[in-house]
């Protein structure tokens, strides 16, 4: 019997015997905070959480099992579907995968434009993680105000991709199409807008006290435990844990831009927010530094039509807003994969939530929730 | 035109043509009738435009647009809202205790019915004019969260429970501080009759007279009553991202649009009082011995004052909802407990103190 299989006895040993008022109540799956099919199973006294079971597989879509049916250039489509704010993440870790087994080196303008996407996409997905967090812990204002500004990064995504959400537009051997013309004034643009709006985040709720009062000290992470749960991504590096891959493994054009890896000490709600705030402020100057010096060249490195990976396993791994993706690919040299993995960074973030809220009020549950930033379909895949 | 300045000349020709007209029980009745008609459609037509002057501020902080299709600048939109939710079926809940779950919204929204006729709107435009009117409200303004409980227990739902429970600790915390905030107004005017109260700030607001301490009591007055109504950072009782909609999770229909409306007549009847005892009610302001001044305040109708001063609370109230985040159950209590009471008992001795002594302006 597993550790939930005994929690869930448990849970009905206390339904049975409604001992000191302790009840139960289901978070979710349908739920305004969980932000998706998620369900948390509450143990409750009174207002006070004593544990939880996250259940998770509510939209599980069995990704990996469809990859082995799929082409190559077909399985990323599939990969936007995981962590949906972090499409291009998601591409570019199979993409790179496949690039790695074939041994291909890409131009350096897919390098650069794979990069600045990254980094676009982390900035919206920040921008979409502030304004649900400021609402799950009652800022109605701070989704607006969050939704506002991430419309200008999906704009710019339209005009090149043609889609919003769900791009596909990194692929193995480079990029579907070239870039739009215009994309580098877009960019610019934009960047020097976020560059006047982003204080406005922190007038509206970093300095704010009940906002202060609610985080600060809110659902510890040691750094021992952020390494032991393998919670990676801002989560993780709030807790002191350095994990960013974009450091520790260079990948695209990472080696030759400087920025800081954001670290925090303290490891609460607070600093997991203060993460994120920062991270945008970095993504920015990657940005910057990357966006002039687009070189000229193809969009894409010349593919066979249909690709064929030699025979054996390989790994990559990626930082996407939430985290470390890695992808775990076995080939037996036909065009499909036999088998494809993905370690999302959502499923291992999930499981630290019984430890964080235990002992914390309801109110609490749904700000540490909303700091872990979590996103269903890439716990689900 | 001189009624807008004075109602009381028009109200007593109407009483005095109902009663050469009708037996004397039946000019009786007739007025009760009159009365009772005029406040219930304030009522309607005040909490709708509530409701709407909510969603344009709201759509104000947020960078949008708000309500603009039905009618002129969305003015109708309130109320195809109304009619869409009388229209709507009236779910039952099973295993709910049928009784109590259809009584609770007509006692939320009898309590603020029960508030809002003790209100002096303007000279001579006042329903009932008790001796204890701040008492009154006082009374009637905690009839509410009985229905609210009710409404929770009711509903065999733990979320909504929960909602009923958090707002029971609630309101009847923030009541005490709502309470002694009114008592410094009462000390100062010696009344508890809200005309008197008003009567007695022509010469200045008790805001402006009554130095620090009566400032201090405004202030603990519009968070304690923001709480007690259950609004702005304070909305633990609904908590939408926490309790998806807390005690009326389960309401459905009109019985829903009765705590909607209960609601937004409350946040009315909390900046009314505000304005009433703080800031003068219908009384213009004055300045001194600047007579011209004076008298072009004098010429602003004494309603336009006082809708102009309950809009400005009912602004400010908005305000602090759509842009600071909520509390957390313990932390609120903690704030009404620890901080806010303690400095409302020692505001209210040194309120005491300063009338005692006549150290202020008179």
């Amino acid at each position: 019997m597993n550790a939930d299989a005994m929690k869930e006895v448990e849970l009905n040993e206390i339904i049975a015997s409604k001992e000191d008022g302790k009840y139960i109540i289901n978070i979710g799956p349908q739920h305004p905070s969980t932000h998706g099919v998620l369900r948390f199973v509450v143990s409750l006294k009174g207002e006070t959480l004593e544990y939880l079971i996250p259940h998770c597989g509510y939209i599980h879509r069995g990704i990996e099992k469809m990859c082995e049916n799929l082409t190559y250039p077909q399985i990323i489509h599939l990969t936007d579907r995981m962590d949906y704010l972090s499409a291009h993440m998601n591409n570019e870790a199979v993409s790179l995968c496949v690039e790695n087994a074939l041994g291909i080196e890409v131009p350096e303008r897919v390098k650069v434009i794979r990069t600045i996407l990254s980094e676009l996409q982390r900035i919206a997905s920040h921008q979409l993680w502030w304004a649900a967090f400021g609402m799950d812990i009652g800022g109605l204002t701070c989704f607006f105000y969050g939704l506002r500004d991430r419309e200008k990064v999906l704009d710019i995504f339209e005009e090149s991709f043609g889609s919003r959400l769900l791009h596909s537009f990194i692929c193995p051997g480079g990029l579907m199409q070239d870039i739009h013309p215009s994309f580098q004034k877009r960019v610019k643009e934009f960047i020097s807008y976020f560059r006047k709006k982003l204080p406005e985040y922190d007038q509206l709720l970093t300095g704010n006290v009940i906002f202060e009062q609610r985080t600060k000290g809110l659902g510890i992470l040691t750094k021992a435990e952020a390494i032991d749960y393998g919670v990676t991504g801002p989560s993780g590096r709030a807790s002191g844990f350095s994990c960013d891959i974009r450091k520790k493994h260079p990948y695209s054009a990472y080696d030759r831009v400087e920025f800081r890896e954001i670290l925090a000490n303290e490891g609460d709600t607070y600093s997991r927010y203060k993460v994120r705030i920062e991270e945008m402020w970095e993504s920015m100057n990657i940005i910057e530094q990357l966006i002039d010096q687009i070189p000229e060249g193809s969009f894409t490195a010349p593919m066979k039509a249909i690709i064929k990976l030699p025979e054996g396993e390989y790994t990559q791994r990626v930082e996407t807003a939430r985290g470390e993706l890695a992808v775990y690919l076995v080939s037996t040299g036909d065009k499909n994969p036999y088998r494809m993995r993905f370690r999302t960074p959502n499923f291992s973030n999930l499981f630290v939530m019984n430890h964080l809220a235990a002992g914390a009020k309801i109110a609490d549950l749904i700000a540490i929730s909303g700091s872990l930033d979590l996103v269903i379909p890439d716990i689900d895949r | 035109m001189s009624f807008i300045y004075d109602f009381s000349s028009a109200t007593q020709a109407i009483d005095q043509w109902l009663k050469a007209n009708l037996s004397p029980t039946g000019a009786f009745v007739a007025e009760l009738a009159l009365v009772g008609l005029t406040i219930l459609l304030a009522y309607a037509v005040i909490g709708l435009y509530l409701v709407y002057a909510e969603r344009k501020v709201c759509a104000f902080m947020q960078n949008r647009v708000g309500p603009n299709r039905v009618g002129k600048w969305g003015l109708l939109q309130t109320m195809a809202d109304l009619i869409k939710l009388l229209m709507k079926e009236l779910i039952p809940i099973r295993k709910s205790d049928k009784l109590l779950f259809n009584v609770a919204p007509y006692l939320v929204i009898i309590a603020s019915f029960l508030g809002i006729a003790a209100i002096p709107f303007a000279k001579g435009l006042h329903a009932i004019d008790f001796n204890i009117g701040v008492f009154y409200i006082m009374a009637v303004s905690s009839i509410g969260v009985i229905g609210i409980l009710l409404a929770g227990w009711s509903s065999n739902s733990k979320y909504s429970l929960i909602g009923a429970m958090r707002s029971g600790a609630q309101v009847v915390s923030y009541e005490l501080s709502v309470g002694l905030a009114l008592l410094s107004v009462v000390i100062f005017s010696g009344s508890m009759q809200l005309s008197t109260i008003v009567e007695s700030q022509a010469n200045g607001w008790w805001i402006l007279k009554g130095h620090l301490p009566a400032m201090i009591s405004f202030v603990i007055f519009l968070i304690a009553s923001t709480a007690e109504i259950n609004r702005g950072p304070f909305d633990l009782a609904e908590a939408e991202s926490e309790l998806t909609a807390g005690f009326h999770t389960e309401y459905s229909g009109i019985r829903f649009a009765f705590f909607f409306l209960a609601e937004y007549m409350n946040m009315f009847i909390v900046a009314a009082m505000a304005a009433t005892v703080f800031l003068g009610g219908w009384m213009p302001f004055h300045l001194g011995n600047l007579e011209a001044f004076n008298r072009v305040m004098d010429f602003i109708p004494p309603v336009v004052w006082f809708f102009g001063k309950t809009i400005f609370i009912i602004y400010l109230i908005m305000w602090f909802k759509w842009t600071f985040p909520r509390l957390r159950i313990d932390q609120l209590l903690t704030l009404e407990w620890k901080y806010l009471l303690p400095l409302n008992l020692l505001n209210t001795v040194v309120i005491a103190f300063l009338v005692l002594m006549g150290w202020y302006f008179k």
